[in-house]
């Protein structure tokens, strides 16, 4: 029988994300895969170009409405870099904590997609409703649950006075037990087991041929990790453990991030506990001198980057994200080739594309176009897309 | 199947949803709510509005000559920058969330201190 293309995305009910992959299918087994991005592009790194550095922190926050925590976080460690100033201990270790509880409900968000796309409302519906309790913990410490602005050049915007760290830590006791549940859920449901076990194989050496960044190459057997391979904020202090599986399948990608979420909830208490006192920010100046900086960290999907060009004014001269999920884009098309005894199916598609937690609005800036068949590249300007596009 | 006890137990729990406009939601105290300029406070220094990453005040000039700040609400994402930067502390975040409204001219706080 012949090869038939399928193409899913970029609008479809099974993907969330604004993404092309045009599966190639023999029968019923996907033989190859091609993504195609590129639909999502806001112009975000632009924008920062014409706003001044405080203004780029809310725009940062918004690149993903996840892990806003973190890319506001990598913006401040990229300008910082460039100022050269020490930020006080207090706001290493709250900043430490805010990024945590950011992967806290990163990762059961997406443990509420996984149990979503296999068919498993049940654990969706029961996992997201104990999102919740972190949610509001964020709220409470941030005052708001999605947009934190709790980020600032120089150090954090909102201190953590006792009686707040006592709930967070209610919080994570309660969150302890939750998770410990969905873990022994996971291992002990046969549905479960059946749709992720030997699904979405990405091999050790793929993952590192490809570049494959967070979760995705942990669950590969590769123990890569900003937190401990360059420690920021307080990770240097607060001992924490790597999660790895080596079985390279979603249940693996399921298992490293639940580990991790029980890791982070320990990081959040050991943090609290080590918490010196003192202030929680230093003035800078509004004005960064010249000079150019990056940040990086774990983002609850893997390795962001921040690189800020600073020309001596007040707004950047050139800003630039790498965020994760267009290292881990890479790994979806040998995820979803079948090779040998390794079968992938049209029913497997979904799961296998969720399980490296995409998240296309972050990834989007397509700056060149390259015709793959001729090589030819160019740049389009915004009135040649005016042109092009725009129907008055 | 290990999720049937929680079904079972979940089956008997209270919802966890609110019954929205019945029912509301209690906000922390420092919640990040509508802004609020207290106009006798403020001299007209336009730091707020340097620093408003949304373009959600703009400085006007009143009959009297004094700068005072316009505030949008439509356009406002309520980040809490504006409350920082005001050096005479007088911008505040209240706790009032429920800002829809079909009229656009009501989303525009004059200087004046009356919205219209």
């Amino acid at each position: 029988m012949s090869v038939v293309d399928i193409p899913i995305g970029p609008q479809h009910p099974a993907i969330k994300e604004p993404l092309n992959i045009t599966c190639y299918v023999d029968g019923e087994h996907v033989v190859g895969a091609k993504l195609r991005i590129g639909y999502n592009h806001r112009g975000i790194e632009k924008a920062g170009e014409y706003q001044t550095y405080i203004q780029n922190l809310y725009i940062a926050e918004r690149i993903c409405g996840i892990c806003g925590i973190v890319h506001a976080f990598c913006l401040t460690q990229a300008t910082e870099d460039i100022i050269g100033k020490e930020i006080p201990k207090r706001a290493d270790y709250i900043r430490t904590i805010g990024l945590e509880l950011n992967r806290i409900h990163s990762h059961l968000l997406w443990l509420g997609v996984a149990a979503h796309e296999i068919g498993f409302d049940t654990l969706f519906m029961y996992v997201w409703r104990d999102r919740e309790m972190v949610m509001d913990v964020i709220e409470d410490f941030t005052g708001n649950r999605v947009t934190y602005a709790l980020m600032t050049i120089g150090g954090v915007r909102r201190d953590i006075p006792q009686e707040k760290a006592e709930r967070i830590l209610k919080v994570m006791d309660l969150l302890d037990e939750k998770v410990r549940k969905y873990k022994k859920m996971c291992l002990d449901e046969r549905t479960i087991r059946m749709r992720c076990d030997g699904v979405g194989i990405l091999r050790k050496e793929d993952a590192i041929a490809l570049c494959a960044v967070g979760p995705t190459a942990r669950a590969s057997g590769v123990p890569f990790d900003v937190r401990a391979d360059d420690p920021h904020a307080a990770y240097d202090e607060i001992p924490f453990r790597v999660v790895t599986y080596d079985t390279c399948d979603v249940t693996a990608r399921l298992l490293v991030r639940i580990d991790e979420t029980l890791e982070s909830i320990s990081i959040v208490r050991e943090a609290i506990k080590r918490m010196p006192s003192g202030p929680v920010r230093i003035r800078v100046p509004r004005v960064v001198p010249t000079g150019e900086g990056v940040g990086r960290t774990e983002a609850p999907r893997g390795e962001v980057i921040h690189y800020v060009r600073a020309n001596g004014t007040e707004r950047p001269f050139r800003w630039k994200v790498r965020a994760p999920t267009l290292a881990n884009l890479l790994s979806i098309p040998v995820m979803l080739t079948s090779r040998g005894d390794y079968v992938v199916n049209i029913a497997d598609v979904p799961i296998t594309f969720a399980s490296i937690d995409p998240c296309l609005s972050c990834t989007d800036r397509a700056i060149r176009f390259i015709d793959v068949s001729s090589g030819k590249s160019w740049v389009w300007t915004f009135s040649q897309i005016k042109r092009m596009y725009w129907r008055d | 199947m290990p999720i049937f006890g929680d079904v079972l137990k979940t089956a008997f729990q209270k919802r966890a949803t609110l019954l929205y406009p019945f029912e509301k939601r209690d906000v922390p105290s420092d919640y990040r709510g509508k802004v609020e300029i207290d106009y006798n406070r403020c001299v007209g220094c336009g730091l707020c509005v340097k620093d408003c990453p949304a373009a959600a005040l703009e400085l006007v000039t009143l009959p009297s000559g004094n700068k005072k700040p316009r505030y949008y609400l439509a356009r406002c994402t309520f980040c809490s920058q504006c409350v920082e930067s005001c050096p005479r502390k007088a911008i505040k975040m209240t706790q009032f969330y429920e800002l829809a409204s079909y009229n656009r001219r009501i989303e525009v706080v004059e200087p004046c201190g009356i919205s219209y």
